[in-house]
C-alpha cells in the first residue's frame, strides 16, 4: 500500500512541469523553464519543407526555433537526433478523447411503448436529441491511458466532442498532455457537431432517417425564430445554444457517401457549410461528395476480409461488400485526386494500433505521402482556427512534435517519443538507438578473459560467435539488457547475463555454468547498415472499378440516351389510339418522336419488334423501394418528414424492377401514423444518384393512413400514442387541418399588417414560428400538395372525406382502399382516384371484407383505378396483378394495362409526361416478349427516358460477369486469410426490405423486413 | 339417383352460378354423385404431361373410368358437360398450407396453427380444420380442390394431413389423414439482425449454426429413441408422442423438413440416411444448389413460393422464377405451392404459370402442382391427374388456368361431386354490383 502510494506521489512531481499560479502547492515551489535543443535531426516543418541536420529548440511550451543554423542556448538540454526524423504532431479532429459517450436505456423498440416526451428535465427544448447546450469543455477530462494510445501514433492534438445526439454541442481542442485539464484545453468552444443518429435519446421523435432530417430543418427554423425573443417560448436553453454555437466550425457525422450528400443538402438550405465525417465507401461516389464543397473527415478502418473458406458461407457474402473490402483503402487516394480537401482521423478504428498501418495501406492504394501528413496537420489545424498554434514546427507555436526512427510512412519506422506541450512522452524509447550490429564481449571471470562476438540482429535476437555459433536467449528494452547462452554446443551448462546499456557500450555481471561470478562489458564494432525500406518498393494496389450503382449489375459506364426505332411491334398505347398492330415507334432525345408505320431515322438503332408487345412503363404508385427509411411513426402527425430527403440509390430493387418491365415508381412513406410524410416519386434510372431518381416536375404528394396501423394495432405493449381508435384517427386529422387554417390565417394577417407599414421587410416568419409540418397541410389545402391515403374499411374513408370536404381539400387517391367497392360511389362524388391490389385480404382484420373484384367495381363506378405494388417483390409483376382484374372483374386487356400505366399517371399528375404511347411523351417504354397481360410476357428491354436501363440480353452477360467477379475476390480473400492477414468470422451481407407494415410476404433468407 | 340426360353449358353455369346473391352460409357442400358423369369436348391436361385434344373423361361413382377420345356418351341418366373450347385439369393441390387453421394471422383468436413446445408430434392439423373458414371456398373458386393442412410452431410441429376442400366437417374432409410430420429445422446460417435494438429484440449469444446443430442432434436422439420405442415389443407406460412417430417409422408417414439452405438441406440428407426415412424438403429456396445430390437420395422438394426475391443481391433477377426448372433439370421431384399471408394460397395456378414462363413448360408446372404433389404427398393413387381409377377430382377452365390472363374455373368436381364455386368475394361482388346496379 505504501508503495502504492508513493507511485501515485512520484508521478505527479514531474507531470505538472508547468504550475497553475491559482493552485496552491503542497510542498517547496518548483519553478521551471527547460530549454531542450534537438540536434542533427531531418525536421519536417510543415509537410513540404524537409531541413535534413537541423536543429530544433524549444522552450517551455514553445518552439523557439528551428534551422540549420541554428545556436543553441546555453541552458538547453540536448538531444542528438542523429538518423531521427521529426515532425509536426499530428491533429485528429474527430476523437472522443476524455468525453465519454452516453448510451440509450435499454428496452423498448419499435413494438414498445413509445416516449412521446423530453426526458431532459429543466428549460430545454422539447426534443432530447437536440443537445445544443451540451459544452465538451466542462465534461473533458484528461485520461492517461487514451492520451497514450494516441500519442504513440503520433498524435499532440484533438477535436474532441460528446458523440451523442442529433445535435451534439460544441467540441475543444485539447493536447494529449497528461496534464491538468486547465493546460491542456487549447479552445473551449471550438466546433459544433451534429448527426443524423439520435444517439442516446428514448424519445420516439424522430424514428427514422428523415424525421432527423427534418428535425434538424425544423431546429434552424425555430432557432431563427428565437432570436426575436418569442414570447410564447419562454426560455429556451437548446436554442439559446443552438444560436450561440453556430458561429463555430460546424461538423456532421455523416458516416456514408449518401449521408454526407443529405447533410450537405440542409447545410445548402441553411447557409452552413459542414465539415462532413466519412464512413468510408465515399470513393463510390466522389463527383457527388466533390459537389459538397465540403472538407472531409476519413476515417481509416476497412472492412476486414471475412472467413469464406466454406462455400456455404461465401454464398452470401454480397459482391457489393466483396467490392469494398478491396476498395476502401483507396478512399483517400479517391478524394485527393478529386481534389477534395480532407483530414484524416483515428475515430472508427477497431483499435487505434491500425492507424499507421493502414495509413500505409492508404499509401499504397494511391494517396501521396505529401498529402498524408497535411491531412493529419495543417489541414486540420486550419479548419480549426488553430494553424496560428500548431500544425506545422514554427517560431512561437506549440512544441508539438514527434521523434520517428525514419520517414513516418515507411513501413518500419518507430515514433520513439512523443512531445506535447514541450513536454516529453516516450513512445518506443528502447529503439532509440539502434542496437543492431557487430558487438565484441569481454567476460572477466577469475580464470582470466574470454572473448566473444555478438550479432546483435533486434532488441530480443542475438547470435553468439565463438567456437560455434550459439544462437542466445536475449533481451535489450533500451536500459537494461539480459543475455544467456552456452559457451558452445557441447555445454549444457549457460552463462547469463545482466547489465545495462550506454548506447554502444554495455557492461554488468553474470554468473556461469558453474554459478561463478563474473563481469563483462560489450562494445559495437560495427552498426548493421540499414536497409532500404521494403514497403517503399511494393507496387501500387490493383482494385476493380467503382460501379453504378456499388451493386451487382451495375454499370461501369453510365448509359446513354439513344435514338431507337422499336419496328414492328404490337404497340399498346394506353392512350385513345388503343392497340396499334404491326407498328413501328421512334425514340428521340428521351421522348417518343413518332408513331407509326414504316419510320426512319438515320442514327437509330433498329430493335425488331416482330411477335412483340410495347407497352408503356409501368408506373407503380404504391412502393417502399430506393429509400433509406420509409416510416417516421415517433409521432400521429409527420408531415414535415420527406422520403426526398433520403432516397437511397442502392437498391437492388431497382434493377430487379425493371425487370418487371417498371420505369417509375411512387415512393411512399409508410401507415405507421395517421398523416405521415411527404412522398417521393421516382423513375428507376438504375446507376443515378438520389437527385437523378427524382421524377422531374411531378408534383408534391403527401401520405395519410387510417386503421389498424395508426392505432397501433400490433403493437405488443400496448399504445400510448393518439389515437387508439378510428374516432380518435378523425379527430386527428381534423386536429391538424384546423391548426394549419389558423397557422395560415396567422401568415397572412402579420404579412398584411408588415405590407401596411411603408419600408417594412415583408417576413411573417419573424413572429410566426415556420412550421414544416403545418406548412405541407396548407399546401393540401391550397391545391399544391396531394394526399394518398392508406384506408381500408369504408366507415374511416367515408370519415376521412367528410374531414376533407369540411376543411376544404380533397383525398387525391385512397391507396390500398380494399373496401373502395362499398363507398366507390361517393369517392366519385369527392372527387378521389384509387390505387389498390389485385388480389390481396384476410392478413389481418381490417382486410377481411377485401375482394379481387374490388378494381373493376371502382373502375365500373367511374373511378381512376391503378393496381399498386406495396412490396418490392409483387412490383416486378404488375401487369400481371392488373391482369387479375380480367379474370375477376370482367375487364378488357386494355383497361387492365391502363391500370398500371395511364391511370395511375394520371392520379399522380404527370399524365403528360408519361403513363401512354403518345409522340411527345417521355420515351418510358417496355418491349415484352408475350401479351404483356400474360403470365408468360417477359420484359425484353425496359427504357427511361430513352436510355435501355434492362436488356434481358445485356444481363445474361452481366450474370456471368456478377460470377467471375465474386469469384475472384472470394479467391482474393482466401488469399488475405493464407497469407495470414486479417480476417473476420463470415457474416452474410443484408438486403434491408422497406414495406409499409402490413406484410407477410417473402422476401428471401437474408433481407430484413422493416415498417 | 337416376338424372336425365342434363347438358349443361359451362358458360351458362357460370352465370348462372353468380347471378344469385346469397350469404357464404348458403353455399353447400356438394352432394354424393354416384352415377355417371361425362365431360367432353374438351382439352384435357391428364397432370402427368399429357395433352388430350377433344377428349372425353366418363366419371361413375365418383372415379374416373375411362379417359380418351373415342368415348361414346350414352343417352341417359348421365350428367354432361361440354368443355368445347375449354381446358380440362385435374384438381390442382396446395401441398403446405394453413388453410381452415388460420382465418386472419394478426387475431390470435382466429388461428390455431402453432402449439406450445418444441417437440409435438402426436398434435394433429385435422381436429383443428375448420371447413366454415370463409378463405377455403375463395382458393377453391381459383381451382385448388385438395390441400396439405400443416401444423407450425417448435422443431416437430405434429402432423399433416390432405383434406378436401368442400365438406361439412374436417371428418368429410379428410382425405389422407396424418400422412406428413412437420420438422422445422433450426436455422443453420448466422443472421445477425443490425436492427434488433431498433426492434427491441435481442438475439441469443453464441454461434446460430452451433446453437441450430446441437438442436439438431437434439431432434435425432429422440428419433433414435422414439425408433427403439417403435420397435419394442412391450411397452410399459404409453407415451402418446412416440406413439406419434410410429407411422414415420413404418414409412406409412413421410418426414417433411423445413429447410432453406445447403447446409440444413444436407442434414435432412443425413435424415435419410441413418433413419431411411421417407423425407421431403419444404421450402428448398436453395434447393437448385444441390439438385443432384437431392436427386441421388431421392428427396423431393415443396418450392413454397415462386414470387419471391432472390436469396442474394448477387443472384440472378429471376433465380426463384427459375429454380423449378433447374429442379426438372436434375430429374428431382417437386412440386410448387402457394404459401403466402396476402393472398391465402388462391394464387397456386399462377406460381405455377411463372415457372412454367422460366423454362419450365406448361404441363410440367401442371404436374408440380397436381400429380407430382399428389405423390410427394402420397395420394398419388388416387388423384393428382386424369387417368383411369382415380378419384374425379377436375376442373374445367375457360382458358389456361396457369395463366391470369384466360384462367376462370367454371366448373370443379370432387369425387365426381359437382361443387358450388361461390366464394365470399363473389357474394360481396354480387351485393355491390345490385348497390351500383352494375352488369
Amino acid at each position: 500500500m505504501r508503495k502504492l502510494l508513493l507511485m501515485i506521489i512520484g508521478g505527479c512531481v514531474f507531470a505538472s512541469l508547468h504550475a497553475q499560479p491559482t493552485f496552491p502547492v503542497n510542498g517547496v515551489g518548483d519553478p521551471r523553464s527547460t530549454c531542450y535543443a534537438f540536434t542533427h535531426a531531418t525536421i519536417v516543418r510543415d509537410g513540404q519543407t524537409v531541413l535534413s541536420d537541423a536543429t530544433l529548440v524549444i522552450r517551455e511550451d514553445k518552439v523557439v526555433s528551428l534551422g540549420s543554423n541554428v545556436t543553441v542556448p546555453a541552458d538547453a538540454v540536448v538531444i542528438d537526433c542523429k538518423g531521427k526524423y521529426i515532425y509536426p504532431s499530428f491533429i485528429d479532429v474527430y476523437a472522443d478523447y476524455g468525453i465519454p459517450t452516453p448510451q440509450r436505456p435499454q428496452g423498448g423498440g419499435f413494438f414498445g411503448p413509445q416516449q412521446l416526451t423530453s426526458n431532459q428535465k429543466g428549460a430545454y427544448g422539447w426534443n432530447q436529441a437536440i443537445k445544443a447546450d451540451v459544452e465538451g469543455v466542462r465534461l473533458f477530462t484528461t485520461d492517461d491511458a487514451k492520451a497514450k494510445a494516441l500519442r504513440e501514433l503520433g498524435f499532440g492534438t484533438v477535436l474532441t466532442h460528446q458523440r451523442d445526439g442529433i445535435a451534439r454541442g460544441t467540441g475543444t481542442i485539447v493536447t494529449l498532455a497528461t496534464e491538468k485539464e486547465n493546460k491542456v484545453v487549447l479552445k473551449e468552444r471550438a466546433s459544433a457537431h451534429y448527426s443524423f443518429n439520435k444517439g442516446s435519446s428514448g424519445q420516439s421523435y424522430p424514428g427514422s432517417m428523415m424525421g432527423s432530417i427534418a428535425l434538424l430543418r425544423q431546429t434552424y427554423l425555430d432557432a431563427a425564430w428565437y432570436k426575436n425573443n418569442p414570447s410564447v417560448e419562454g426560455v429556451n436553453l437548446s436554442l439559446q445554444a443552438w444560436n450561440r454555437n453556430q458561429d463555430l466550425p460546424q461538423f456532421f457525422e455523416a458516416g456514408d457517401k449518401w449521408n454526407a450528400v443529405r447533410a450537405d443538402r440542409i447545410g445548402d438550405e441553411f447557409g452552413v457549410q459542414y465539415i462532413i465525417k466519412g464512413g468510408g465507401n465515399e470513393y463510390q461516389r466522389i463527383n457527388e461528395m466533390a459537389a459538397t464543397k465540403a472538407t472531409f473527415i476519413l476515417p481509416l478502418n476497412y472492412p476486414q476480409a471475412m472467413d469464406v473458406e466454406d462455400p456455404n458461407d461465401a454464398r452470401f457474402v454480397a459482391l457489393a461488400d466483396m467490392k469494398h473490402w478491396e476498395m476502401a483503402p483507396g478512399n483517400a487516394a479517391a478524394f485527393e485526386k478529386a481534389g477534395i480537401p480532407f483530414c484524416l482521423t483515428t475515430a472508427d478504428l477497431r483499435d487505434p494500433k491500425q492507424f499507421l498501418p493502414n495509413l500505409r495501406k492508404a499509401i499504397q492504394y494511391g494517396l501521396s505521402e505529401a498529402k498524408a501528413l497535411e491531412a493529419l496537420t495543417r489541414t486540420p489545424a486550419k479548419l480549426l482556427g488553430i494553424d496560428n498554434i500548431t500544425g506545422t514546427l514554427e517560431q512561437g507555436k506549440l512544441a508539438n512534435f514527434f521523434i520517428a526512427s525514419g520517414p513516418v510512412f515507411d513501413e518500419k519506422t518507430i515514433v520513439l517519443q512523443n512531445w506535447v506541450q514541450g513536454m516529453k512522452f516516450g513512445v518506443k524509447e528502447e529503439n532509440w538507438n539502434d542496437t543492431r550490429g557487430q558487438y565484441s564481449l569481454s567476460l572477466q571471470t577469475a580464470q582470466g578473459i574470454s572473448g566473444y562476438t555478438l550479432d546483435v540482429k533486434g532488441m530480443n535476437a542475438v547470435n553468439v560467435i565463438g567456437r560455434d555459433t550459439i544462437t542466445g536467449k536475449f533481451s535489450h528494452d533500451g536500459k537494461m539488457i539480459k543475455l544467456s547462452f552456452a559457451p558452445d554446443k557441447k555445454s549444457k551448462g549457460q552463462y547469463r547475463l545482466s547489465g545495462v546499456s550506454n548506447g554502444d557500450s554495455w557492461s554488468g555481471y553474470g554468473v556461469d555454468s558453474a554459478g561463478n561470478k563474473l563481469t563483462w562489458t560489450a562494445t559495437l564494432k560495427s552498426a548493421t547498415a540499414a536497409k532500404t525500406d521494403s514497403a517503399r518498393k511494393k507496387d501500387m494496389v490493383k482494385a476493380g472499378a467503382v460501379t453504378y450503382p456499388f451493386l451487382p449489375f451495375g454499370w461501369t459506364d453510365k448509359p446513354k440516351q439513344e435514338t431507337i426505332i422499336i419496328r414492328n411491334a404490337t404497340v399498346w398505347t394506353s392512350d385513345a389510339a388503343g392497340k396499334l398492330e404491326n407498328t413501328d415507334v421512334l425514340v428521340k432525345n428521351g421522348k417518343i418522336a413518332q408513331v407509326g408505320k414504316n419510320l426512319s431515322d438515320p442514327g437509330a438503332r433498329v430493335i425488331d419488334g416482330t411477335g412483340k408487345h410495347l407497352t408503356p412503363g409501368i408506373i407503380d404508385e404504391h412502393s417502399h423501394i430506393a429509400a433509406a427509411s420509409i416510416n417516421e411513426g415517433g409521432q400521429s402527425v409527420t408531415s414535415e418528414v420527406r422520403i426526398a430527403d433520403n432516397l437511397n440509390p442502392d437498391d437492388i430493387n431497382i434493377y430487379r424492377q425493371l425487370s418487371g418491365g417498371v420505369t417509375t415508381s411512387h415512393i411512399l412513406h409508410g401507415s405507421a401514423n395517421t398523416i405521415g410524410g411527404q412522398t417521393q416519386l421516382i423513375k428507376l434510372r438504375w446507376g443515378a444518384d438520389d437527385e437523378g431518381l427524382k421524377f422531374k416536375g411531378a408534383p408534391g404528394f403527401i401520405k395519410f393512413a387510417l386503421g389498424e396501423n395508426v392505432k397501433r394495432s400490433s403493437s405488443t405493449q400496448g399504445n400510448q400514442r393518439f389515437p387508439d381508435t378510428r374516432m380518435g384517427v378523425e379527430q386527428v386529422l381534423m386536429d391538424a387541418f384546423t391548426r394549419a387554417r389558423d397557422y395560415e390565417k396567422q401568415i397572412k394577417r402579420v404579412t398584411d399588417e408588415q405590407k401596411a407599414k411603408k419600408g417594412a421587410v415583408v417576413n411573417p416568419y419573424s413572429s410566426v414560428r415556420r412550421d414544416l409540418e403545418l406548412d405541407a397541410l396548407v399546401e393540401i389545402m391550397n391545391k399544391q400538395r396531394f394526399i394518398t391515403c392508406h384506408s381500408y374499411v369504408q366507415s374511416e374513408i367515408n370519415a376521412a372525406m367528410k374531414v376533407a370536404d369540411k376543411m376544404g381539400f380533397t383525398f387525391n387517391t385512397f391507396t390500398h382502399i380494399l373496401e373502395g367497392y362499398k363507398v366507390a360511389d361517393k369517392m366519385k362524388a369527392h372527387g378521389a382516384n384509387a390505387s389498390t391490389f389485385s388480389d390481396w385480404w384476410a392478413y389481418k382484420m381490417e382486410v377481411y371484407e377485401a375482394i379481387p373484384q374490388n378494381p373493376a367495381i371502382m373502375h365500373k363506378v367511374g373511378l381512376n383505378v391503378a393496381i399498386n405494388s406495396d412490396d418490392a417483390e409483387m412490383a416486378r409483376r404488375l401487369n400481371q396483378e392488373a391482369a387479375k382484374s380480367i379474370k375477376y372483374g370482367g375487364l378488357t386487356e386494355e383497361e387492365a394495362l391502363r391500370m398500371v400505366t395511364i391511370n395511375p399517371a394520371k392520379m399522380l399528375h404527370v399524365d403528360a409526361q408519361v403513363g401512354s404511347i403518345k409522340v411527345g411523351k417521355d420515351a418510358d417504354l417496355v418491349l415484352w416478349s408475350d401479351n404483356p397481360l400474360s403470365i408468360y410476357a417477359k420484359a425484353e428491354k425496359t427504357i427511361v427516358d430513352g436510355t435501355v436501363y434492362f436488356d434481358r440480353q445485356k444481363d445474361e452477360e452481366m450474370r456471368r460477369q456478377v460470377i467471375a467477379e465474386r469469384n475472384r475476390l472470394v479467391q482474393k480473400m482466401l488469399g488475405e486469410k493464407r497469407s495470414g492477414g486479417p480476417v473476420a468470422p463470415f457474416t452474410p451481407s443484408y438486403q434491408v426490405i422497406l414495406n409499409c407494415g402490413d406484410h407477410a410476404h417473402s422476401h428471401g433468407l437474408f433481407t430484413i423486413d422493416m415498417d | 339417383m337416376h338424372y336425365r340426360k342434363l347438358l349443361f353449358s359451362a358458360a351458362a353455369a357460370f352465370v348462372f352460378g353468380l347471378s344469385i346473391g346469397r350469404a357464404q352460409d348458403d353455399v353447400y357442400p356438394a352432394k354424393p354423385y354416384n352415377g355417371m358423369l361425362i365431360i367432353k369436348n374438351g382439352t384435357i391436361h391428364v397432370g402427368n404431361g399429357q395433352v388430350i385434344e377433344n377428349g372425353t373423361i366418363e366419371v361413375y361413382a365418383g372415379k374416373i373410368r375411362r379417359v380418351g377420345t373415342d368415348i361414346p356418351v350414352p343417352m341417359d341418366d348421365v350428367k354432361v358437360f361440354d368443355a368445347r373450347g375449354k381446358h380440362v385439369y385435374p384438381g390442382l393441390i396446395l401441398s403446405v398450407s394453413n388453410l381452415g387453421l388460420v382465418e386472419v394471422p394478426t387475431v390470435r383468436a382466429t388461428s390455431d396453427v402453432r402449439e406450445i413446445g418444441e417437440v409435438n408430434p402426436s398434435i394433429r392439423s385435422l381436429v383443428a380444420y375448420n371447413t366454415d373458414s370463409k378463405i377455403i371456398n375463395t382458393v377453391k373458386s381459383n381451382g385448388v380442390l385438395l390441400a396439405n393442412i400443416v401444423p407450425d410452431g417448435g422443431l416437430i410441429s405434429g402432423s399433416s394431413s390432405v383434406v378436401q376442400l368442400d365438406a361439412w366437417n374436417w371428418e368429410d374432409a379428410a382425405y389422407h389423414a396424418d400422412g406428413g410430420m412437420h420438422f422445422r429445422m433450426p436455422t443453420l446460417y448466422n443472421r445477425p439482425n443490425p436492427f434488433a435494438a431498433f426492434l427491441g429484440t435481442q438475439a441469443p449469444a453464441g454461434d446460430p449454426v452451433k446453437r441450430g446443430l446441437e438442436q439438431i442432434e437434439q431432434v435425432k436422439a429422440y428419433f433414435r429413441e422414439a425408433k427403439a420405442y417403435a420397435a419394442a415389443r412391450d411397452v410399459k407406460e404409453t407415451n402418446l408422442k412416440m406413439e406419434a412417430m410410429r407411422n414415420l417409422f413404418s414409412r406409412k408417414q413421410k418426414l417433411f423438413i423445413h429447410c432453406d439452405v445447403v447446409r440444413e438441406m444436407l442434414v435432412a440428407v443425413d435424415f435419410v440416411k441413418e433413419f431411411g426415412l421417407d423425407v421431403v424438403i419444404v421450402g428448398g429456396s436453395e434447393s437448385w444448389q444441390i439438385a443432384d445430390l437431392l436427386k441421388q437420395h431421392n428427396i423431393p422438394v415443396i418450392l413454397n413460393q415462386m414470387h419471391s426475391l432472390p436469396n442474394t443481391p448477387d443472384d440472378d433477377v429471376d433465380q426463384p422464377f427459375k429454380t423449378a426448372s433447374q429442379l426438372r433439370k436434375a430429374g428431382v421431384l417437386f412440386a410448387i405451392n402457394d404459401e403466402d399471408g396476402q393472398h391465402r394460397g388462391k394464387n397456386l395456378p399462377f406460381n405455377a404459370g411463372t415457372a412454367a414462363a422460366y423454362g419450365l413448360g406448361k404441363e410440367e408446372a401442371l404436374q408440380a402442382i397436381t400429380l407430382d404433389a399428389a405423390r410427394i404427398l402420397g395420394i398419388a393413387d388416387r388423384t393428382g391427374s386424369i387417368e383411369a381409377g382415380k378419384d374425379a377430382n377436375i376442373l374445367i377452365s375457360e382458358g389456361d388456368i396457369l395463366d391470369m390472363r384466360s384462367s376462370r374455373v367454371t366448373h370443379a368436381f370432387i369425387q365426381g361431386r359437382h361443387l358450388d364455386l361461390t366464394d365470399k368475394h363473389q357474394q360481396l361482388y354480387e351485393r355491390y354490383k345490385k348497390k351500383y346496379e352494375l352488369k
